[in-house]
């Protein structure tokens, strides 16, 4: 898969609260979840971004709550993907699940812009920054979080073995 | 080669002689739990499969706590969906009044047990680690899968292992230890890893100052924390559950990331300011910051314990007269508990609120949400860019006696700058 968009740069550590603020977290609709996304840390955020963009940070990205409603406000406010230093590790699975790609490239960031445009080849394992033309590795994903990927998230993946095993009987 | 703790609790699991670090397993789990604010999704992401009924409804427990009492429609309308899945379930529930905070309710009700794996959809489910179980936090779709299939997936953790030597000063707990610790290595420090706390240090330690650090191990981005299981947990748990549970150590040479050895003598009583974790400072370095507000509650510091150490500085004294006080009991079993010891009228008569146990204020959510500008000391574990309320509030943590001594003194302040 190649996806390409504009990048929104951000620092290490975005944290849930700061994705989508705990006050927010009374609903579940996808749409009113994106209106806040990333509110406490850039309250324009959710008009500026534009689907098809792409989210570049730091280290840690996602640390702290276990709240999927962080990773469904991204993906609702039409974030193709998120690439970053690290991601905290609640945050990439439950990414994983909804089917958020999210990537890890080190060596991008540092260099990486807002209103960059690059282009992550999953496959490859690449990002590209299509400014300055330099490409970078990311990291590969396992056989395991490929099959879930493959199957378009978690539940599909789940539903998948739940039918098989109602065919065994 | 040895295991680990962690690595014989996921052997164990996955029906598996021997396992190692960065493999992907699939285990059996002992129990699945959601809140308020996360079961509505899990829920709603179950109902897809089409399956009737989940894998074991005595291994899935549901805890309203975040938002409730409600606190507005909305919030009633998600608890509701939980409320009425989890009774058709034939789940475990715990109702408000009944209840409390889940990762202080569920050790209460002796559901998390040594040799378990526990997953909760709730970045804290890692406080049970304290209970020699493997216990960590995912996100609501993986606790949907895990509903319907009784199993989920995990990469085995590799384990850093810290080793608190030497003797505890007074007024420095369990929090203090986890504060020094994260403050150490970083909010990243323990990224993927499990945090296996040892040492005579945590030998003496008592269960509810070790819940506190396991509580914590998240904030450094550990996959969970765990203790060895002894002497102090098995009487914990004897008082709470008859049911059999299997211990596990670590081998005398299991394989650790690291090693980390801290030398806690000279420890001072901490505080981590904002916005991180790991911005941690001793408090009495601190004599130059006005706060608004303290709260003393939560799944990190809202025990009996902790209760009674916040009492014993509140006793006699006055929160300061800008300040506002908010004590919250971490269960409905806490705040009998602190009722019938008379902690209760030592809260009320020093000028605090007593609430009945919620999640409430740690999270933002009501009971103590934070104006623009406002400063609280807060017992809880996130002190994150408007974690309590408006964007430009801040969050300072501490421990319970760092935060009753604040409460009185109207500023950050260890309790040792009381007299
Ligand atoms: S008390 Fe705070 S940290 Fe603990 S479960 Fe509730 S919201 Fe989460």
């Amino acid at each position: 898969m190649v996806i390409r968009g504009r990048v929104w740069k951000f620092g290490d550590n975005i944290d849930t609260d700061v994705i989508i603020p705990a006050r927010y977290l009374v609903t579940i609709d996808p749409a009113e979840l994106a209106q806040h996304v990333m509110e406490d840390i850039d309250p324009e955020f959710a008009s500026k971004v534009q689907p098809g963009d792409i989210i570049v940070a730091g280290r840690n990205f996602g640390c702290g709550s276990s709240r999927e409603h962080a990773p469904i406000a991204i993906k609702a406010a039409g974030v193709q993907a998120v690439v970053a230093e690290s991601f905290a590790r609640i945050f990439f699975r439950n990414a994983i699940n909804i089917g958020l790609p999210v990537v890890e490239a080190p060596q991008a960031i540092a260099e990486t812009e807002t209103g960059d445009v690059i282009e992550i080849d999953t496959e490859a394992g690449t990002v590209l920054n299509t400014r300055t033309g330099k490409v970078y590795q990311s990291t590969q994903y396992d056989e395991f979080i490929q099959q879930i990927i493959r199957a378009g998230g978690l539940m599909q993946a789940v539903a998948e073995r739940v039918k098989a095993r109602q065919q065994a009987g | 080669m040895g295991m680990t703790m962690t690595e014989k609790i996921l052997a164990r699991a996955a029906a598996r002689r021997s396992v190692e670090p960065g493999e992907i397993l699939e285990v059996a789990v002992d129990l699945v739990m959601t809140n308020d604010i996360t079961a509505p999704l899990s829920i709603a992401e179950f109902k897809k499969l089409g399956l009737e009924r989940v894998f074991d409804p005595q291994k899935v427990v549901f805890v309203p706590d975040h938002f409730v009492p409600a606190k507005d429609i909305k919030a009633a309308e998600q608890s509701k969906i939980m409320r009425e899945f989890a009774l058709a379930q034939g789940a475990i529930y715990f109702e408000i009044g009944r209840a409390g905070i889940e990762h202080v309710v569920l050790p209460e009700n002796g559901l998390t047990l040594p040799g378990q794996v526990i997953i909760g959809a709730d970045s804290h489910t890692c406080t049970y680690g304290a209970f020699n179980c493997f216990a960590t936090g995912m996100g609501s779709t993986d606790i949907a899968a895990a509903m319907a299939l009784g199993t989920t997936w995990v990469r085995v953790p590799p384990t850093i292992k810290f080793v608190y030597t030497g003797t505890l000063p007074p007024d420095v707990g369990g929090k203090d230890l986890i504060l020094y610790t994260i403050g150490q290595i970083g909010v990243d420090g323990a990224l993927y890893a499990v945090m296996e706390f040892t040492g005579e240090v945590i030998d003496k330690l008592p269960m509810d100052d070790r819940i506190a650090m396991a509580n914590m191990a998240i904030e450094a981005g550990a996959k969970t924390g765990i203790f060895g299981f002894d002497e102090k947990t098995r009487e914990w748990l004897a008082r709470v559950t008859d049911k059999p549970y299997e211990p596990v150590d670590s081998d005398p040479d299991a394989r650790y990331q690291q090693v980390i050895e801290f030398d806690v003598s000279n420890l001072r009583p901490l505080v981590a300011l904002p916005h991180l974790p790991s911005n941690v400072y001793p408090a009495d370095e601190l004599e130059d910051m006005p706060i608004d507000q303290v709260v003393i509650g939560s799944c990190t510091n809202g025990r009996l314990s902790d209760l009674r150490i916040a009492a014993e500085i509140l006793k006699g004294r006055q929160v300061h007269p800008r300040v506002r006080c908010i004590i919250v009991p971490g269960s409905q079993e806490v705040a009998r508990q602190a009722t019938r010891e008379g902690l209760v009228d030592i809260f009320l008569e020093a000028g605090a609120v007593f609430s009945t146990s919620t999640c409430g204020p740690c999270l933002g959510g009501y009971m103590g949400v934070l104006a623009k500008g406002e400063r609280c000391v807060s017992t809880t574990n996130r002190n994150f860019r408007g974690r309590m309320g408006h964007r430009e509030s801040e969050v300072i943590l501490a421990g319970p006696a760092v935060a009753a001594a604040s409460a009185v003194l109207g500023r950050v302040a260890s309790p040792a700058q009381l007299n």
